[in-house]
């Protein structure tokens, strides 16, 4: 059955695109991941303006870290000073983020940026996952388990000015590095049409030495945020948010979510990583291909220049 | 059969025998529709342009759609990535053009004639927008049309049936991705590559319904609109969370 998207100005067939929503929701709910950065990749790939795909895949991860960001709340598992800050942040990334890829439209390069922006991230947290998984699982074999870990590091950056105590996260850290690592965030999720969680998680472990327990939900607190900024300035600027689009990838990938996460139940964490890592660089690879191969057409006609 | 129902018989074959006044009715032509609605399953649609001629002749229908500015880029290979690289603009490009014959253009009509009208993907004018020569930018026309031939926005075919040098059809196809406006259907007469008579239609090709309503607030009330997808993406995940919450 075909549904016509408005904003796309195009024809898609709607059980392809709940079928992508439910896969991409399943691997979130496995994983735990926001799913934006295996979305918009697969989006293009059958056909949607690279601009729509991000504009739209920033209000369908509104929805979905909604719901992960409650169900973190009832536990209370989200540091809303942190929170905040990283919000801050967000904001200023995702104004910053908009304005520069209104700018490569208007210029034409806005596709290349998405693609290498993608095949950049995608690369690096791949590689990252899999090593990390193998290392794990090697020293859980290893008899002594895993070594015992300080509270946090404390590295150069925790001591620039305007520190900041987050009691939550039982930190006393300066307030600027949240604030960074927010604004670095924002931009990414304006460009690439993600939550950003992906790349927040790991900076909140391993940048701000965060506790564990508080990260996922405090980033999908502020990724709802982020996101629905992010949401609000593409429709405005870019007129790019495809709400019937948005919609069908939502039922998608709620229900997909939910199938996830009782699979993640009956599986183990590392095996789970190492599989997420390497779904993560088949899209990378997928991706840098239509990069590196030789055009059926070097020629195409351009969107980007407006109506 | 009554006195009356014979007379009405006769006066209607004499008005059908009436020699023809002017050129007028040497063409009579229509669609099967003259308007085109985009709903939220809109998959493409083909409309029947038929007609009835005075005799033998050559018939050129052309569709077009609404004009407007077109850019064309090209590829270029930089350490082995491929980026968008020079890029043409053009004016007064029809969206979209179908043109159907019943022979090979050149075979049925001057050269004068064709270039005069548009007829043919090789007398499309489409000048360059940013000032420059035919010539420079020569390649990308040429690429221009050939893309919009492959997504079937464009399209030249000699499918035009005439049936006992009366009647004449033809199927013009739109395809999905069709752009909205106004379209002018034209349908030329030809006798020894002369033009002996011609008819326009307007086709108008809208949205309608939900799709249409959501493009127009998504364009007008752009602010709105998107406080709006915000506003559904929470409440669906909110929804979601609510369902989905015991298990």
């Amino acid at each position: 059955m075909q549904i016509y998207l408005p904003i796309a100005e195009m024809s898609v067939d709607t059980l392809l695109l709940l079928a992508l929503g439910g896969g991409v929701g399943l691997l979130s709910g496995l994983f735990g991941v926001g799913g934006g950065f295996l979305m918009t990749p697969l989006l293009i790939f059958i056909g949607i303006p690279p601009a729509v795909a991000v504009g739209t895949e920033a209000n369908q991860v509104v929805a979905a870290s909604v719901s992960g960001a409650l169900a973190h709340w009832r536990r209370g598992n989200v540091d809303v000073k942190m929170g905040f800050v990283l919000l801050v942040g967000g904001i200023v990334g995702s104004m910053l983020g908009v304005w520069l890829f209104t700018f490569l439209r208007s210029i034409g390069q806005v596709e290349l940026v998405i693609a290498v922006s993608y095949v950049v991230m995608l690369g690096v947290i791949g590689t990252l996952m899999v090593v990390e998984s193998l290392r794990a699982w090697l020293q859980s074999r290893r008899p002594g388990g895993a070594p015992v870990r300080k509270l946090h590091q404390h590295i150069w950056l925790h001591g620039l000015p305007f520190k900041m105590r987050f009691r939550r996260s039982k930190l006393y850290i300066s307030a600027l590095l949240p604030l960074g690592v927010g604004v670095f965030v924002g931009i990414l999720a304006a460009i690439m049409g993600v939550g950003g969680g992906f790349i927040m998680v790991p900076a909140m472990i391993y940048l701000l030495g965060m506790p564990t327990s508080v990260v996922v939900g405090t980033s999908l607190f502020q990724i709802i945020f982020v996101t629905a900024n992010v949401t609000f300035l593409q429709a405005v600027s870019n007129q790019t948010v495809d709400i019937v689009l948005a919609l069908v990838l939502i039922v998608g990938s709620v229900i997909g979510a939910q199938i996830g996460a009782r699979l993640g139940d009956r599986l183990h964490s590392e095996q789970l990583r190492a599989l997420l890592g390497l779904i993560v660089l088949a899209v990378c690879v997928r991706v840098a291909f239509t990069l590196f191969a030789t055009p059926d057409d070097v020629y195409m006609l351009g969107g980007g220049g407006g109506p | 059969m009554t006195m009356r129902a014979i007379l009405a018989l006769v006066v209607a074959a004499l008005v059908l025998a009436r020699p023809a006044p002017g050129a007028a009715t040497q063409l009579v032509a229509d669609l099967s529709s003259r308007e085109i609605a985009i709903t939220t399953g809109f998959a493409g649609t083909e409309l029947l342009l038929f007609g009835a001629v005075d005799g033998p002749g050559d018939i050129i229908v052309v569709v077009r759609g609404p004009r407007r500015d077109q850019i064309v880029r090209r590829k270029v290979e930089v350490a082995g990535i491929w980026i968008n690289g020079p890029s043409a603009r053009f004016a007064d490009v029809p969206a979209f053009y179908w043109v159907a014959s019943t022979g090979p253009l050149t075979d049925i009509a001057e050269p004068a004639f064709l270039a005069e009208r548009e007829i043919g993907f090789a007398q499309l004018r489409m000048p360059s927008a940013d000032g420059r020569s035919a010539a420079a930018t020569a390649p990308f026309r040429t690429a221009m049309v050939r893309l919009k031939d492959r997504v079937d926005l464009y399209e030249e075919t000699t499918g035009v049936v005439v049936a006992a040098d009366r009647l004449f059809r033809t199927s013009v196809v739109f395809p999905a991705n069709l752009p909205t406006g106004d379209y002018r259907a034209e349908v030329y007469l030809l006798r020894d590559k002369r033009l002996v008579s011609t008819e326009t239609i307007v086709i108008d090709v809208h949205r309608v319904g939900l799709g249409a309503r959501i493009h127009g607030f998504a364009t007008r009330d752009a602010a709105l609109y998107g406080i709006m997808a915000i506003a559904i993406a929470l409440v669906a995940g909110w929804l979601a969370g609510v369902i989905f919450r015991k298990g």
